[in-house]
């Protein structure tokens, strides 16, 4: 069935990074003691009013125009109607027909090329609380009861939706990587922080070219992994159920992340009716262009033009300036490096910032936010390195040694004697000395057979307790044995 | 004009109202009448009439983004002291029915 | 002032006097309302819930801080009642609803917070129908409000219990909420003085919402002059709501006396057809002659649009309702009736907690909202709002003030409208064209009608923001009318 064509379409919520929530002036936050930061507006008592937060509107217009979206001059929310416990007004204040946000496109690389995808919208919502399902194996099926934690009641959310432009689930995973990236640069989500920062909603369909597919909703993606996993998963499915041919229903399925399948949900036909209706507690947000102006004017170099600009300035390749682009951090700490190790080929530092610095500090369960290494300290390093004043493994001694205590590089290789030794005359004479203490060996190369020629190179190393250059070495080598 | 039985148990059933019979034959009718009282407006050509949700002309009402003075917020035991049910700091709920389902059983059985 | 007159039969304004002069203490003040309402409530039934030890306290720190030297405000001290539809923090508040019979508050409305700040002790939480969804007080889940007039009618609604309050002299003002006629109505019916705020004056937060894009809180009290003041303590921005109005507060007891000469007057015909009680209509016409008089330049004005005001009202406002009470759900707070699934609980919790009146106005709403019908319903309901403040825009080309009957009746029997909620909903029809246009208009009594003795309300109506002209013009009038007779619960007090 290689013939049919996969269509995908996502929405995308992410929480806003500000420090109150989205009505309210409660703290934004992960954790901590249950139903501790609320008050009377976001656990909906009777009579009290939301007034947003300024912040968290600016962060979605600032959002929206890094998508290439339009800002409406006047929009406005609307309330979203319908019970559950976890929703404390038992409505949503969201936006509906008239977004802060219209028509953008964001483009994404994969392997199969790149693909222009559109922004259908960006709007502002609040966030529910959490559900906690007492009961055998906390699922909500087979649950007896649950607790209602509204701690993140009312958190700022951004709902992104996009076309169905994308028609492979590498191209979905890479569209969210590419949006979280955005969001990072725009220091507006904490898209790290944890799951469920930013969760997915993905519309998948498969069919014949040409022809529209029933569109399957697939909800409860609280991860780039998931969303993967799950969009592979349905492919799957929905091409052997075509293959086998049978017919694909329209439809909302929820996936679990423990099996690693799709389940359909139980739903009425006419169960989601929200009666959406303006939001009469709330007034117009009518952006100046003073203020957009000024929001737009903070928006930072983002991705796309950043990984051009890394391969045309600092010649790195693409799959390099991809992995440095991708993290605001990691691409500003190089740009850093870069400076600080003026003359070297920048594409040295990018590999010693992606092969081994970000591989140790992930293993040590540290980021650069955290690290001791300094941009110049690591720039520094790779001077030495590129210099030949110490030699590719010393360098990563060095690092480990610099993780630890955050001193500058060449107080390292000082303090260790690490000095690599390139002078011939110096090296000279304890390549001789090798060669005496093993005339046999020299004799075997002599006759022909080049093999125990490492060995010798290690004797000498050894010698100068890895401090001898090694071209150097195997330049007197050859010479000497010729001799 | 009435409105239908099935209509007005779909009504109920949105509006979480567990109605007896009694009540869903009663206003079935009274929703009828109201609703037909409304035929003037209902009837009436407002072509190119803008509606009003609002009668202020005000916009751009915000808050800064700064957190709740002098208290944070609630504390836990403030929070949870008009709760019906509370268990270890949540409030408590009865089994929440199938995930993405808000419409529930058929309420009109008492 | 005769000596022998008993305190509760005072104004605000002459109560501010001795206060201040230091003649009379808030705390006895204070002790003889509560005497005052231990007298007639029983027979009344205006509060919910008292609250004596609140306003003694709030007495005895006024008396404290005039006895150290300190002002503790203009009108500090005169006690007020107020509609339990105002969250009062740790006050228990029930919006007259089973579902809250046992909600405390952890916050306060900004309006309670005003009247603290004020120095005005608190006597109690004030009868009302079920979260102000009524006409006549008889929709309260505790007991219905007596009219001090006639105990066996109604004092009107939904603050019928702010407005009996004062018609009883259990507090000399009260506050109330009006969302298509709540203050005016009762004021009417009870024979006292209740003003609509312009939508956006006085701060929504903490008023426990019915129809959020109408609701406001006003003041009622026994004379013009009393309800200008106590609208200058409640009225001013306030950062918790974001539809209040930035503008600055004027000085309403300021102008009150500057008369009606020159103000042009509009009678709105819709509201003066054939419903008006015929005793209605004498007194507002001697009215209108009263006006004429004092050199008011008075026309009658044809408004069609008005005719669809209850009509369009009922659609709104039972709309944003049903998203309004969605969150009483007996999960954080107020009554639950359990049951062994989530929907279940909230089915039968508000199945059980709200009353008859509440459950109609959210299955309409609903309806008017569900697909299919949004458009046909809610959607033109808001076209034809535009068409009504179309309509008072093009009266005040012409007019400054309109003016009607505030209710086509006066005071009905308790009973006589349960049966029938459309006939019900008519009693609003000269008070809901002014919310919707979320302006502001005032009721004053203009004396009894001649078949029943019971009070009329006379409604002048302004533009947004101008309390100042209609207070004027109320003032003026009530001037000319003289003193009122009395309820029949005074008595006969010297």
């Amino acid at each position: 069935m290689s013939d049919l064509v996969t269509t995908i379409g996502l929405e995308i919520h992410c929480e806003l990074a500000t420090s109150t929530k989205m009505f309210c002036g409660c703290a934004v936050g992960f954790g901590g003691e249950p139903n501790t930061r609320v008050c009377q507006v976001c656990l909906g008592h009777p009579g009290t009013l939301p007034v947003p937060n300024e912040q968290a509107v600016a962060y979605a217009i600032k959002i929206a125009v890094a998508l290439g979206c339009g800002i409406a001059p006047s929009s406005i929310f609307h309330r979203k109607n319908y019970f559950y416990p976890d929703m404390p007004k038992n409505y949503q204040i969201s936006q509906y027909d008239i977004p802060l946000g219209l028509k953008g496109v964001l483009e994404v690389t994969t392997d199969a090329g790149t693909r222009a995808v559109g922004i259908t919208r960006v709007h502002l919502e609040e966030d529910t609380g959490k559900s906690l399902h007492m009961g055998s194996g906390g699922r909500i099926h087979d649950a007896t009861y649950s607790l209602e934690d509204f701690n993140r009641a009312g958190t700022p959310l951004v709902e992104i939706v996009t076309e169905p432009d994308m028609t492979s689930p590498e191209e979905g995973r890479a569209f969210a990587q590419e949006l979280r990236s955005i969001l990072e640069y725009l220091e507006v989500s904490d898209v790290r922080l944890e799951e469920g920062s930013m969760r997915f909603d993905a519309n998948i369909s498969v069919a014949p070219p040409g022809e529209r597919g029933a569109k399957v909703e697939v909800k409860n993606l609280n991860s780039l992994k998931s969303l993967h996993r799950a969009l592979a998963y349905e492919e799957v499915r929905q091409r052997e159920v075509l293959g086998g041919g049978g017919a694909i229903d329209q439809s909302t399925r929820h996936w679990d992340e423990r099996s690693g399948v799709t389940r359909p949900l139980r739903t009425k036909e006419h169960a989601f009716d929200y009666r959406y209706f303006p939001e009469p507690d709330l007034v117009p947000i009518k952006p100046s262009p003073e203020w957009l102006e000024a929001i737009t004017s903070g928006i930072p170099e983002l991705p796309p033009a950043r990984r051009r600009r890394f391969i045309a300035d600092y010649g790195l390749t693409p799959y390099d300036a991809n992995v440095l682009v991708a993290s605001r951090a990691a691409a500003d700490y190089f740009e850093d490096a870069a400076a600080a190790a003026a003359g070297i080929e920048p594409k040295q530092v990018a590999n010693w910032l992606a092969n081994d610095l970000l591989g140790r500090l992930s293993e040590r369960g540290e980021d650069l936010e955290t690290t001791r290494v300094t941009p110049q300290a690591l720039g520094a390093l790779v001077g030495l390195v590129a210099g030949g004043s110490i030699s590719g493994a010393q360098g990563k001694v060095v690092l480990d040694e610099m993780m630890v205590s955050g001193r500058p590089p060449a107080e390292i290789v000082e303090e260790k004697g690490l000095k690599q030794v390139s002078g011939r005359s110096e090296l000279k004479a304890v390549v001789a000395g090798v060669l005496a203490a093993n005339s046999d060996v020299v004799d075997r190369i002599r006759g022909g057979d080049a093999k125990p020629q490492g060995f010798l190179v290690g004797q000498i190393m050894k010698a100068t307790k890895g401090q001898a250059n090694p071209a150097v070495v195997q330049e007197l080598l050859k010479e000497m044995l010729q001799g | 004009m009435s409105i239908s039985r099935e209509e007005v148990v779909h009504v109920a059933r949105l509006a979480r109202l567990a109605l007896t019979e009694e009540e869903i034959a009663l206003y079935g009718e009274q929703l009828g009448r109201i609703l037909g009282h409304a035929d003037r407006v209902t009837s009436l050509d407002t072509e190119g009439v803008p509606p009003t949700a609002q009668a202020i002309a005000l916009a751009n009402v915000f808050r800064p983004d700064v957190l709740n003075e002098p208290a944070p917020c609630l504390s836990q035991r403030e929070a949870l002291a008009n709760g019906p049910a509370v268990e270890a700091g949540h409030f408590r709920v009865p089994r929440i029915l199938e995930d993405g389902d808000p419409s529930g059983e058929e309420v009109a059985e008492e | 002032m005769s000596p022998a007159r008993p305190l509760w039969t005072s104004t605000a304004t002459e109560l501010i006097a001795l206060l201040r002069s230091g003649e009379l203490s808030a705390t006895d003040l204070t002790r003889s309302l509560l005497d005052r309402i231990e007298e007639v409530e029983g027979d009344v039934r205006a509060f919910i819930t008292l609250t004596p030890e609140v306003a003694l306290a709030k007495a005895k720190a006024v008396d404290d801080a005039r006895a150290r030297g300190e002002d503790p405000g203009p009108i500090a001290g005169v006690p007020v009642a107020v509609k339990d539809i105002i969250a009062t923090r740790g006050v228990r508040t029930t919006a007259g609803s089973k579902i809250l019979h046992n909600y405390v508050p952890p916050y306060s409305a900004t309006v309670a917070d005003r009247l603290e700040a004020a120095g005005l002790p608190m006597l109690g939480k004030t009868n009302l129908d079920e979260f102000a969804m009524g006409s006549s007080t008889e929709n309260s889940a505790w007991v219905p409000t007596h009219n001090p007039w006639d105990l066996d009618r109604v004092p009107g609604g939904s603050s019928g219990g702010s407005a009996a309050a004062v018609a009883a002299g259990e507090a000399p003002w009260s506050i109330g909420t009006d969302t298509g006629g709540s203050i005016r109505q009762p004021a009417s019916l009870s024979g006292v003085v209740g003003l609509k705020p312009t939508y956006g004056l006085v701060s929504r937060s903490g008023l426990i919402a019915f129809a959020s894009s109408l609701d406001q809180a006003g003041p009622f009290a026994r004379t013009v002059a009393d309800v200008a003041l106590l609208l200058g303590v409640m009225a001013g921005h306030d950062p918790r709501d974001a539809t209040s109005l930035p503008n600055p507060v004027p000085d309403y007891s300021a102008g009150l006396a500057g008369g009606v000469k020159g103000l042009r007057i509009g009678v709105v015909s819709q509201l003066m057809g054939e419903g008006v009680q015929s005793g209605v209509r004498t007194r507002i016409e001697e009215s209108i002659a009263l006006l004429t008089k004092l050199g008011a330049e008075v026309g009658e004005v044809s408004l069609p649009t008005f005719d669809l005001g209850i009509d369009v009202y009922y659609l709104i406002a039972p709309a944003e309702a049903s998203a309004n009470l969605a969150r009483f759900d007996g999960v954080r707070y107020g009554l639950r009736v359990d049951a062994e699934d989530i929907v279940k609980m909230n089915s039968r919790t508000r199945a059980e907690g709200f009353g008859a009146e509440v459950k109609r106005r959210i299955m309409l709403g609903t309806y008017a909202l569900s697909a299919g019908y949004y458009d046909a319903y809610y959607g033109k309901a808001q076209k034809v709002r535009t068409l009504i403040i179309r309509d008072f825009a093009r009266a005040y080309e012409n007019y400054d003030v309109l003016l009607s009957p505030t209710s086509p009746t006066t005071a009905f029997g308790i009973g006589e409208k349960t049966q029938d909620p459309l006939t019900m909903y008519l009693s609003d029809v000269c008070t809901v064209p002014t919310s919707l246009a979320g302006a502001t208009a005032i009721s004053i009594p203009c004396g009894v009608a001649p078949e029943d003795g019971l009070p009329v309300g006379l409604q002048l109506m302004g533009k947004a923001l101008d309390e100042a002209t209609i207070l004027r013009a109320a003032y003026a009038l009530e001037q000319e009318l003289g003193p009122m007779p009395h309820p029949l619960l005074w008595g006969e007090p010297s």
